[in-house]
């Protein structure tokens, strides 16, 4: 368990890992130091995997397509599902590998410059793996909200009054 | 047409946040920390609830008390929370904001022969509210080498034998101020002594950020002589949705309800619905504003003292008050430069009482961007005066 600084820390980091560690002393009441080797700590441990900005590509006009993959793997004796995901995982288009409960086995989502490079990529690179039975394609048609932030039909700021008792 | 009010509404000085409201308006590109307000919408799914009775066709009044479940959470909470106990069916009323609970408390509890005992500086509408009851007002000072609480020594100085009412309200605004339960007792001991009533504000509770905060009825002896005010506005950032509630002995709330029902008859019954979600779902965001705000508390507190003015540290509400008096500028006119040269607008702290006074009031319901720019621009103002 997280003791309730240390989860404080990775919040204010997890919104904007841009603040230094006087900025987040002064916020925590921790000491910069301590924060420093918190931090440090944490990205040895991969508890931070990366500090990355989120990017709405969709606004900077490059095109950009994502799609998710449903995937049907053949069991086999002794070829388990992580290692076929150790091979998924090493193809750079292939952005996300979960394993999943339900109707399929693993889920992909895999991004691509246009919708025939990831039609393409599923055709000739995935489905012809060995111990994969099927496939299903599905591509995204617009994003409203990814990682907690909201892409679109975001409100208005509310006007408050400038000075109220 | 002026002739034609009563020589009391005439005389009656509007309040001081008003006069400095008009003047920042006139201005553009202000950064104000003047907002007595959450930044926050309320939580979606409160107002999701709102929408939903809406749907439901829910549009008619409610009983004078208020919707019977929202007075059993109220309940339930009160009791969860401080181990108060009241009956749903004749110890709750709810009320148009706190600030309806504050009037009806004295006007149902004080009259031409009573005084109100009203610590100072406080939020500006209790001392008009015990006027327009036709009562006395007496100010009970406090300080900043004291943290803002009240004191016993400061009550006896300024008792009289016909003061009625003992006026609490912390966590303070504007000054942040909080009273444990340790500062409390002697109070309430003062209290039961001299055979005073008190109304509690306690709309802030929930914005305590050290220790807990102790309601005062939950002290010895103190139940039956309390008013328990608070609300929805400031916790669950419920402002503009007007709903608040007081708490207490049956014959007071009775006594009130007799003037709600004939002013106002019910609060807003939309309003109640999404008070009954926000006690029973949304616990949680009122949780992350609270650390929010205390986040941001720290980075104020921490930014007055780097420019070199004293700041007590506020452990309630969303307010610091820091003392501006080395600037050798009253608060008023420290606050209308700042805004004239560097477009920052703060409340004089002269306006929640004289012991305001030398003190600014800046609230910290902003964002960090905000509050750092804001903090910048004050302390260019505030180097050029030291």
């Amino acid at each position: 368990m997280l003791s309730t600084e240390d989860r404080q820390l990775l919040e204010l980091i997890s919104q904007d890992c841009r603040l230094s560690p006087e900025e987040l002393s002064v916020q925590t009441g921790l000491s910069p130091e301590h924060i420093t080797k918190r931090i440090k700590q944490w990205e040895d441990d991969k508890v931070i995997v990366q500090y990355h900005p989120h990017i709405n590509w969709e606004k900077t006009g490059e095109p950009q397509v994502a799609a998710l993959i449903e995937v049907k793997v053949l069991p086999q004796r002794s070829f388990g599902f992580d290692k076929i995901a150790k091979r998924l995982i090493k193809y750079p288009q292939i952005k996300t590998v979960y394993l999943m409960s339900g109707g399929y086995d693993l889920a992909l989502i895999i991004e691509g410059k246009s919708m025939q490079e990831v039609a393409l990529f599923v055709a000739e690179k995935l489905a012809t793996l060995e111990h994969i039975q099927s496939t299903a394609t599905h591509f995204v048609l617009r994003r409203y909200k990814q990682d907690g932030v909201a892409l679109m039909g975001q409100e208005e700021t509310p006007e408050r009054l400038v000075v109220s008792p | 047409m002026n002739k034609y009010l009563t020589p009391f509404v005439r005389e009656m000085p509007p309040s001081g946040i008003r006069k400095f409201f008009d003047l920042v308006s006139t201005m553009k590109d202000v950064i104000s920390l003047g907002v007595g307000e959450p930044d926050f919408v309320t939580p979606w799914t409160v107002r999701e609830s709102g929408i939903y009775s809406l749907e439901q066709g829910q549009t008619m009044y409610t009983s004078n008390a208020g919707l019977p479940k929202l007075r059993q959470e109220l309940s339930r909470y009160m009791n969860n929370t401080y181990g108060l106990e009241y009956d749903p069916e004749d110890e709750i009323l709810i009320t148009v904001g706190a600030s309806e609970a504050v009037d009806l408390v004295m006007r149902a509890l004080l009259g031409p022969e009573d005084v109100a005992l009203i610590p100072d500086p406080s939020y500006v509408a209790y001392g008009p509210c015990a006027a327009l009851a036709g009562a006395r007002v007496r100010y009970v000072p406090t300080r900043a080498e004291e943290d803002f609480r009240l004191r016993v020594k400061d009550l006896e100085k300024v008792y009289t034998p016909r003061a009625k009412l003992l006026v609490l309200s912390y966590p303070n605004n504007p000054t942040g101020a909080i009273m444990t339960r340790e500062d409390l007792l002697p109070i309430a001991k003062f209290v039961e002594e001299h055979d005073l009533l008190v109304l509690s504000d306690e709309i802030y509770a929930d914005l305590t950020y050290k220790g807990v905060h102790t309601a005062f009825a939950s002290l010895p002896g103190m139940r039956n002589r309390t008013l328990h005010v608070s609300g929805f506005s400031k916790a669950y950032a419920m402002t503009g949705w007007r709903i608040g509630y007081v708490a207490g002995h049956k014959d007071f709330i009775y006594g009130m309800t007799k003037i709600h029902q004939y002013t106002i008859l019910c609060a807003p019954i939309t309003a109640q619905h999404a008070a009954i979600d926000a006690l029973a779902s949304a616990e949680q965001a009122k949780q992350e504003m609270v650390k929010i705000y205390n986040q941001r508390r720290r980075l104020m507190v921490r930014g007055f003292r780097e420019m070199g003015l004293s700041c007590f540290e506020p452990l309630g509400a969303f307010y610091v008050f820091p003392n501006i008096k080395s600037t050798k500028l009253s608060s008023e006119i420290f606050s209308e430069e700042l805004l004239r040269e560097e477009k920052v607008a703060v409340v004089p702290g002269s306006v929640f009482g004289p012991s305001g006074e030398g003190h600014i009031r800046c609230s910290y319901a902003y964002s960090t961007e905000q509050i750092t720019a804001a903090l910048q621009r004050i302390s260019h103002f505030v180097q050029r005066r030291l």
